[in-house]
């Protein structure tokens, strides 16, 4: 049978199934905790893992955190909330923007960003986008600063390395703040803390080494986020969720996950990736998704980039004792 | 254009290879799908060719036939001086 579309397709309730049961025995009998911890963002990934978390431990041994900070998008919080509701599970909202304020994250993104545009100040919002789309143009992946001033006027530069390095570095924390509130929950409880990243983030790199990446257990890093819907509308996640585009929530301009790192659609980017991974000719991926040969080898040498270079962020502490 | 490239090359083994001069790194070959640099290295070398030789990268040039190997990045240089 022609490779198509449907080679994505996974069945729901078997991996459900699959997922629920080897959730139990790493959380359970691997790590002897007493339920998990969770971060959810009115996000399609986090509700997925929350909805397997309450499948696999019951809603009394799950707790779901709301991390917002300033820059996040209200809507996040209001949509976890709703969802905490739907799935019975207690609920707290703990906003981290003291503690950012104290690591100073938003006076070392903003001194970078004014090294590039004077004239920002905090009533701008920024963000950092790639450039166009890769199925246009094979553009190396160099990073572009937005910011929009408060009458709506955009303008963008590409962005020196070191204020790319320092704007990211110093966002970063935002992540890493996070990652150390979800294990204060944890560890008061006994629990363990559920990371929320799907297998398009955690293979090319899209996440905060020891940030979001810092987790005990991942049941859905190795699905791409096409077959992560698929789950969604199977465990009952709410339409308005399902319909949401996927965010970076972390700058202060909204910025979709395509324009900062993925740059084609995870539709398009799935099925090339799957087509990759089995060895599937160049046209007969390009005729299931749509697309020229030539665009589908744009976006698998991307891929490849990003593979490699998601090694730094993936690797465990190295010992040097063999 | 051999004294480009050479350039090119000491900066490149110095920065992105600890100095190793041992290490292959042929004129031809991808700086990208080498290994030897990523998407900030790009950003690096970019800033490097600006300074050194004088030129301005433009946004629609940032491309792998003017930046990923040596070859390709001395050619561009050669371009850009002529304009």
């Amino acid at each position: 049978m022609a490779f198509s579309r449907k080679d994505l397709e996974i069945d729901p309730a078997q991996v459900t199934d699959q997922l629920v049961a080897r959730m139990r025995k790493v959380i359970g009998q691997r790590f002897h905790k007493r339920g998990v911890v969770l971060g959810i963002s009115g996000g399609v990934d986090s509700s997925v893992c929350l909805a397997l978390s309450v499948r696999a431990f019951g809603p009394r041994h799950v707790v779901a955190l709301a991390l917002p900070e300033s820059d996040s998008d209200p809507e996040s919080a209001v949509l976890a909330r709703k969802l905490a509701r739907q799935f019975d599970v207690e609920f707290i909202v703990e906003d981290i923007t003291p503690a950012l304020a104290g690591f100073g994250t938003y006076r070392r993104r903003d001194e970078a960003i004014k090294r590039v545009f004077p004239e920002y100040d905090p009533t701008y919002k920024a963000k950092i986008v790639l450039p166009g789309n890769l199925m246009e143009k094979e553009t190396l992946n160099v990073f572009y600063l937005t910011i929009i001033s408060p009458e709506g006027e955009e303008k963008t530069k590409r962005l020196p390395l070191r204020e790319y390095l320092q704007i990211v570095a110093a966002s970063n924390f935002k992540q890493r703040s996070r990652m150390a509130m979800l294990y204060y929950h944890a560890e008061r409880l006994n629990y363990g803390v559920v990371g929320t990243g799907n297998k398009d983030e955690h293979e090319q790199g899209f996440f905060v080494k020891w940030g979001d990446g810092g987790a005990d257990i991942k049941p859905i890093a190795h699905l791409f986020k096409t077959q992560v819907y698929q789950l969604a509308e199977y465990l009952d996640i709410p339409e308005e969720i399902r319909s949401r585009p996927p965010t970076t929530d972390t700058y202060s301009a909204e910025s979709t996950q395509e324009e900062f790192f993925f740059r084609v659609p995870f539709e398009v980017g799935d099925l090339v990736w799957l087509g990759m991974e089995k060895n599937v000719p160049v046209e007969e991926i390009a005729a299931a998704a749509g697309i020229t040969p030539e665009q589908v080898e744009r976006i698998q040498k991307d891929i490849k980039r990003k593979l490699r270079f998601a090694e730094y962020l993936k690797a465990s502490p190295v010992h040097f004792d063999d | 254009m051999d004294e480009i490239k050479q350039k090119v090359r000491d900066y490149l083994v110095e920065n992105f290879l600890f100095g190793d001069t041992e290490a292959t790194l042929e004129d031809d070959q991808s700086l990208i799908d080498s290994g030897v640099i990523d998407s900030t290295g790009v950003l690096e070398l970019i800033t490097f060719l600006e300074t050194e030789f004088g030129i301005a990268v433009e946004d629609d040039e940032v491309l792998p036939e003017n930046l990923d190997s040596i070859n390709n990045i001395a050619a561009y240089i050669e371009r850009k001086k002529k304009e």
